[in-house]
């Protein structure tokens, strides 16, 4: 009996050994990216042009340079890029956390007509993609004069349908006798929600918050679309007009790649948890 | 004197203002009422408008002209099916690649043999958080035509002629794949672990005991498990498949060689905002619309999700 075990035990070390193995060679790999990201950032230009990514470092060419560059670059303009994304990422999770957890809260807490009709609609809109909608969107755009703005930006993303879908799910498990309770201590419906709900929701807030800034500090297409002024283009954006078909300004690009991940990278690594509970919101429960 | 009675006038207003806001049948409905806003001026209006517009001739924000099923006709040009081909093609590999592979490294990071789970789980998260356009850089550099990129260095190694990777499609979709892998890989690990962490103990323990392996194991507990998960995954890699355009644009900035590499909305997008012909590009986007609904419906049907659950 006790042979046996040992013989599984080994047996087991090996499996460890292996699977360990093979999970540390995939992170290296899926890693490299940022590697040779980081690396390329100190290269001169016209050495990435020449030679493309290289392992190697050489400290003969290699330098913090293309840093200071970054921040001088036409007049500055990558800073602008920066508060532009900043800006936009903050309009959108706080106007479309607000709402959604309001919508989803109606949703969850009260009983009245029509009630299942709008949460199928929250499903089929889940399933919709965006992207069909951006032509009649931006035509209606430029009828209410809101090309160009921060705010034309943020209009579609104002009450997520994921995000309502989330904050109904997690409304769903709070008691509803905290509503009564709410009442009968002289609270408006709207006094609940506010004093007594929210605070309770902020778990929630947090995770959705995470998901919502990463999605909008990302995003393309449809601040593509809108924004048509150089101050005013996103990162993506900014970053995606140094690249030409005369030849790729990479002193800009590589470091300004690496500037843009940074932040997120800090606060991911600040508030993993955060980011797992809002992206397996809608999974688990099918 | 007057003064006071309109003072009084415009509260009064404001109570019967308040009590309506503040009655029983009215409150659910101040809360719903952003996302039935939303609906109609974002989803739905929109929706309707593509509808009309594909009938249409358009010539500005406000001049238009219907034309009938001309834009249709148009439509099914040889353009339109490299585009549709690239799209699904690229969908097809997307459910493929992004549905097994993940759930392999989550039943992986999830085994109790692995070290340093949480670790694994947490690195590979990170590449999600990277635009896709910082991403393509990268990728368009490592998968670049010179002898010397990263991609043909490799090839070399192994014996192999050089290529120019994203110049013809089946290359350039590889590149494409491997860019949406590179990028989702921990995001859909993450989903099928939290469906792994909610299979019960027990169930395991009395397939061990009735002397199933690892394989039966895995296809007729972990599976039927962790089933919500998988459809969620897959409804999300169908979707994001078939609306895929930044990561073509991150590889090719739009100058699609000879539309190598051009999806279904990459080519609506250009049809309206390049080629300024709106109504194709609508009814471009409408086929797009159908496609989705269709394949998706068809999934959910084919994996039970209509089925009563008994």
């Amino acid at each position: 009996m006790k042979r046996t075990n040992r013989i599984g035990g080994r047996k087991n070390l090996v499996k460890t050994i292996l699977l360990t193995t093979f999970m540390i060679i995939s992170v290296i790999i899926v890693m490299l990216p940022f590697y040779f990201m980081f690396l390329s950032s100190l290269k001169p230009g016209t050495e990435i042009l020449r030679k493309g990514l290289s392992f190697t470092y050489d400290p003969g060419v290699s330098s913090f340079g293309n840093y200071n560059s970054l921040m001088t670059y036409r007049d500055g303009i990558y800073w602008h890029w920066y508060k532009s994304s900043a800006i936009i990422m903050l309009l959108q999770t706080v106007l479309g956390l607000f709402f959604a957890s309001a919508v989803g809260y109606g949703l969850a807490m009260y009983r009245f007509k029509g009630r299942g009709v709008v949460f199928a609609l929250v499903l089929i809109l889940m399933m919709i993609p965006f992207e069909i909608l951006l032509l009649p969107l931006y035509r209606s755009l430029i009828r209410m004069k809101m090309t160009n703005t921060y705010f034309g930006v943020v209009l579609p993303y104002l009450v997520p349908p994921f995000m309502v879908f989330f904050f109904r799910q997690y409304v769903m498990g709070l008691p509803r006798e905290l509503l009564e309770a709410g009442r009968i201590d002289g609270c408006t419906d709207y006094g609940v929600f506010f004093k007594i709900m929210m605070p309770i929701m902020i778990p929630a807030f947090g995770a959705m918050a995470i998901l919502s800034a990463m999605n909008s500090w990302n995003n393309l297409l449809w601040p593509l679309i809108v924004l048509n002024s150089n101050e005013k283009f996103t990162i993506p954006i900014g970053m995606g007009t140094t690249i030409t078909p005369y030849g790729n300004a990479y002193d800009v690009l590589m470091p300004g790649a690496v500037m843009a991940v940074v932040p997120i990278v800090i606060v991911y690594l600040f508030c993993q948890k955060a980011f797992m509970t809002g992206l397996t919101a809608g999974s688990v429960k099918g | 004197m007057i003064h006071s009675s309109e003072v009084r006038g415009r509260n009064k207003r404001w109570n019967r203002a308040q009590r309506f806001l503040c009655a029983p049948k009215v409150v659910p409905y101040v809360f719903v009422a952003p996302f039935i806003l939303v609906f109609l001026l974002i989803y739905l209006y929109p929706t309707i408008s593509t509808i009309l517009m594909s009938f249409q001739r358009i010539d500005g924000p406000n001049i238009s002209e219907f034309i009938g099923l001309k834009n249709y006709r148009k439509l099914f040009s040889r353009n339109y099916f490299m585009a549709l081909s690239t799209t699904a093609n690229y969908t097809l590999w997307n459910v493929l690649i992004l549905v097994p592979v993940p759930l392999l490294f989550a039943l992986m990071i999830h085994s109790k043999l692995l070290k340093w789970p949480n670790f694994f789980k947490s690195i590979l998260f990170i590449p999600s958080l990277t635009s896709i356009i910082v991403a393509g850089i990268v990728f368009r550099l490592a998968f670049g035509s010179l002898d010397t990129s990263l991609a043909n260095k490799v090839l070399g190694m192994l014996g192999l002629p050089a290529r120019s990777w994203l110049m013809n499609s089946g290359t350039g979709n590889f590149v494409l794949i491997a860019l949406t892998l590179w990028r989702w890989l921990g995001v859909n690990i993450v989903y099928f672990y939290s469906g792994l962490q909610s299979v019960p103990q027990e169930l395991y323990e009395a397939a061990e005991i009735d002397g199933a392996t690892a394989m039966q194991r895995f296809f007729s507990v972990t599976l039927p498990s962790i089933r919500p998960v998988l459809i969620y995954v897959i409804t999300l890699c169908i979707l994001g498949g078939f609306s895929m355009f930044t990561e073509s644009v991150a590889l090719w900035q739009q100058n699609n060689p000879g539309g190598v590499g051009r999806t279904i909305v990459g080519y609506m997008y250009m049809m309206g905002f390049y080629k300024n012909d709106m109504g194709m590009a609508s009814a471009i986007g409408l086929t797009l619309l159908v496609l989705v609904l269709a394949a998706n419906v068809l999934q959910l049907t084919a994996m039970g999700f209509f089925r009563k659950e008994d």
